[in-house]
């Protein structure tokens, strides 16, 4: 990780990678650092209320907009899945549970939870946040239209809230949304319904990109003296990646959103076949219903990865600064964040292997789906080794740690299963499927939500959060988990289908419906367990102990900001100047077990610092 | 380009040296104004959002099991009682390529600082836009005329006007928000707001002639789309 431009003169003396711990190494110019390319961010103040907490452009104050937006999304999704484990668990206790009804919650389900939860979260909650704090800007580049991504995502989550109260209910048609059936009558919310869905859709991508092209360029072009890509934390790397595949990967959704609005609005046929209903032939004819599978997946696949991969980034920051360990492998982790993003825009297919393709597209996609596993058990590998003889302290954050790489190992493998076109035929839409996306996907992702709001809090809000609490929020939530998911496996290798309503008298269900009970009295409980982690926050915020400067005792730039929680601004009078990357935990002959970035060589030049 | 020379610095040559430079501190695209990385890399985004289409365009003419109508016969135009195959296309294309020429010279002269050249080369584009979009809705309110709609059309194929409507709608709409700005930043230049650093009504950022050079790269980008609509859509 050299970087020429930076103490030229003396390193170019030395021989070894090294400055040895003599001291001879000392010059007034190993301290230097190119000077600023980019003139002083021209800030706009807020000089209302409004300016200030509403319309903000601040990023700051915009991710937290986004983080509660995308919480009180996901408590719907929560309320949701309450509801379809009611229904599955305790057949026909809730009345009001109607077929259409729990068709209906799949959907909005499935649909709030991948995009306007985790997405809007990952990357409008810690991307708005962290970024400029992480780089050293003192805010996005273009803070106006930052702050119209927030918004746009507002009119978005509050078009998709409007369709559960239009006549007919939202769309019922899962959240993939497969035409011919998502628009035909027979689906819940054929009408209404799919509409308000597709818009919202359309308008989550416009507001995305908006805010996406922000976090990009802030990245790319707007970082702080010293601040080269491989001293940038993982974190960065992670949610500039994942917001890359989202530029790429989104236009397909807004493509295929237009075209099935068109279909459902003007008749077109784009996706919709010849089709006979009660002997008659409709009006359609002619479209291909899997040119919109293809459209959706090339979107939906990449959306895993624009998922996982923030929560790699944030993971591998949170673990190296628990363990006070440099993170291993810090290259390897950056090429395989990229390899990752890359190779997920060619795995698309691998969800249609009973769509009736090719089987040769099987085959290439199935390769392709395997091949991803290497970068991915690369980076579990390093984990690993970061944890190993680190000096770990086990408290509230890095449990969150370990919870994501254990669930995640475990939804990763059952990956490897469904990847593979012969395995996955049997499995495909049985609980086993819910079982893996549920793990790799929503689980392990929530973990390092989790670990980030426990791990980032003193920063927000100035206070620590309480241990105790923390460590009972983790355990319930945790051990819950896998009370639910890892019987699913179970009841999908008995053959039990997902997305039905209920399996009545079926053979399959001998064994099952015990575990459809207990299963949901678990999911009962990890939810409510989350009333703890809201418990917690509103006892910190009002008797918790003040958080002091950097508490962890961390290397990145957002623990030094001139203020706790940072103002507009961030950095006070001047800029941080970066002279190291954000791991030199435990440096052999420094005072501190920790080098923070802003470190300059001359003041450690008697440790046994790597160049970075 | 801007970059910053350091005395007696030699970056390594090939490969290595072009990836720590692009690693090195503070920007990857030395000397690039953020706004216009911004704008290429909405581009890019919109690449895919063109290439989605056109891509469903060509499954959707593929796999559809009634014959496609010929082109050269549906966008014909009469002139002085001679059906001409795609004569309103080839005018709203001479148009629109144009209009990317005037662009160019605007961001020539906005450099320039040559206020006046640059704003009436910008109204310039601006009209041929205007023609095209009016072009665009002659062609458009011919082809309704003779029964072709998103859902029918007597020539052959629905999927024939579904997408024909669809794909130049959507394009058409890239040219009239480009309109729009290049009116708005016509009015900008006359006034003077990039010489004197005026702030933005909404942004409240200071302006600067770059910003014409930014809008410049999305007209040609439209400019370009249209190259491929009209490949895919005319000549096919």
């Amino acid at each position: 990780m050299s970087d020429e431009y930076e103490n030229k003169s003396s390193y170019q003396a030395q021989s070894s990678e090294t400055i040895s711990g003599t001291g001879s190494g000392v010059s007034p110019d190993m301290d230097y650092v190119r000077p600023a390319e980019n003139p002083e961010q021209d800030l706009y103040h807020a000089h209302s209320f409004i300016e200030k907490w509403v319309f903000c452009q601040d990023a700051k104050v915009i991710g937290v907009q986004y983080f509660l937006t995308a919480v009180f999304t996901g408590v719907v999704g929560l309320i949701l899945s309450w509801l379809m484990r009611l229904q599955l668990g305790f057949p026909g206790l809730a009345g009001f549970i109607t077929a259409e009804h729990y068709y209906q919650f799949v959907t909005m389900h499935g649909m709030i939870m991948v995009v306007y939860f985790l997405t809007a979260l990952f990357l409008g909650g810690f991307g708005n946040y962290l970024i400029p704090l992480m780089v050293g800007a003192r805010d996005m580049v273009f803070p106006y239209v930052n702050m119209l991504s927030f918004w746009m995502f507002f009119v978005a989550v509050a078009v998709l809230m409007a369709s559960f109260f239009v006549p007919g209910g939202p769309t019922g048609a899962g959240w993939t949304l497969y035409p011919p059936q998502t628009i035909l009558e027979g689906t819940p919310g054929h009408g209404w319904g799919i509409l308000l869905m597709l818009i919202s859709l359309s308008l989550f991508v416009i507001g995305f990109t908006m805010g996406g092209l922000n976090y990009m360029i802030t990245i790319l072009q707007a970082r702080t003296r010293g601040m080269t890509l491989m001293r940038m934390p993982l974190t960065v790397w992670g949610i500039f990646t994942a917001t890359v595949l989202a530029m790429l990967a989104f236009p397909a959704l807004l493509v295929s959103s237009i075209m099935m609005t068109l279909d459902k609005l003007l008749g077109t046929s784009f996706f919709m076949p010849t089709i006979l209903k009660a002997g008659e032939v409709l009006e359609y004819g002619g479209g291909s219903p899997i040119l919109f599978q293809h459209l959706f997946w090339f979107f939906g696949h990449p959306e895993v990865y624009i998922v996982a991969l923030p929560a790699f980034g944030i993971v591998s920051d949170l673990i190296s600064v628990h363990a006070r360990k440099n993170i291993f492998g810090y290259r390897m982790m950056v090429w395989a964040i990229v390899g990752i993003g890359a190779l997920s825009f060619f795995v698309w297919a691998h969800h249609m292997y009973v769509s009736g393709m090719n089987p040769w597209f099987g085959f290439f996609f199935a390769s392709t789906t395997l091949i991803i596993a290497v970068p991915t058990a690369m980076k579990v590998y390093n984990w690993i080794l970061t944890l190993w003889r680190g000096n770990i302290r086990i408290n509230t954050v890095m449990l969150w740690c370990l919870g994501f790489i254990v669930t995640f190992v475990n939804g990763g493998i059952t990956g490897i299963f469904l990847g593979n076109v012969s395995v996955d035929v049997p499995l495909s839409d049985t609980y086993f499927v819910v079982a893996h996306f549920h793990m790799v996907m929503g689980i392990a992702p929530l973990m390092v939500i989790m670990g980030a709001i426990y791990h980032w809090f003193p920063l927000v809000a100035g206070k620590m959060l309480d241990e105790k609490l923390g460590k009972w929020h983790f355990w319930t939530t945790f051990l819950g988990a896998y009370s639910i998911y890892f019987p699913m496996h179970y009841l999908g290798f008995i053959g039990v289908p997902r997305r039905y309503y209920e399996m009545y008298d079926s053979p399959y269900m001998t064994s099952g419906v015990g575990l459809n009970e207990f299963i949901s009295t678990a999911a009962f409980i990890v939810g409510a367990a989350q009333l703890i982690l809201v418990f917690n926050i509103v006892k910190t915020m009002k008797t918790g102990k003040k958080a002091e400067k950097n508490p962890w005792k961390a290397n990145s730039l957002e623990w030094f900001t001139s203020t706790v929680p940072p103002e507009h601004g961030n950095f006070g009078e001047r800029l941080p100047v970066v002279h190291r990357w954000p791991y030199d935990y435990n440096v052999p002959g420094a005072e501190e077990d920790y080098l923070p970035q802003t470190a300059a060589p001359s003041e450690v030049a008697h440790t046994e610092v790597e160049k970075t | 380009m801007s970059d910053p020379k350091i005395e007696g610095f030699e970056l390594e040559k090939g490969f290595r040296g072009m990836a720590k430079d692009t690693g090195s501190d503070q920007t990857m695209f030395k000397g690039v104004h953020w706004g216009k990385a911004m704008m290429w890399i909405f581009l890019l985004s919109d690449t895919f959002v063109f290439s989605c289409f056109l891509i469903a365009y060509m499954k959707g003419r593929a796999s559809t099991p009634v014959e496609w109508p010929n082109p050269s016969e549906v966008f014909a135009l009469d002139a002085f009682g001679v059906p001409v195959p795609l004569l309103l296309i080839a005018l709203m294309t001479f148009v629109l390529i144009t209009s990317s020429g005037t662009m160019a010279l605007a961001v020539k002269y906005g450099y320039e600082r040559n206020r006046k050249m640059c704003g009436y080369l910008i109204l310039a584009t601006a009209l041929g836009g205007l023609t095209f979009v009016g072009m665009q809705a002659y062609e458009w309110s011919k082809l309704i005329h003779e029964g072709v709609r998103p859902w029918e059309n007597p020539f052959g194929a629905a999927q024939f006007g579904s997408f024909f409507f669809m794909i130049t709608g959507f394009h058409g709409t890239h040219v009239s928000i480009g309109v729009i700005f290049l009116f708005i930043y016509c009015y900008k230049v006359f006034a003077g707001h990039y010489d004197e650093g005026k702030r933005g009504w909404f942004t409240k950022m200071r302006g600067d002639y770059v910003e014409v050079e930014i809008l410049g790269l999305y007209w040609h980008f439209v400019d370009l789309v249209w190259v491929f609509i009209f490949a895919f859509f005319y000549l096919w």
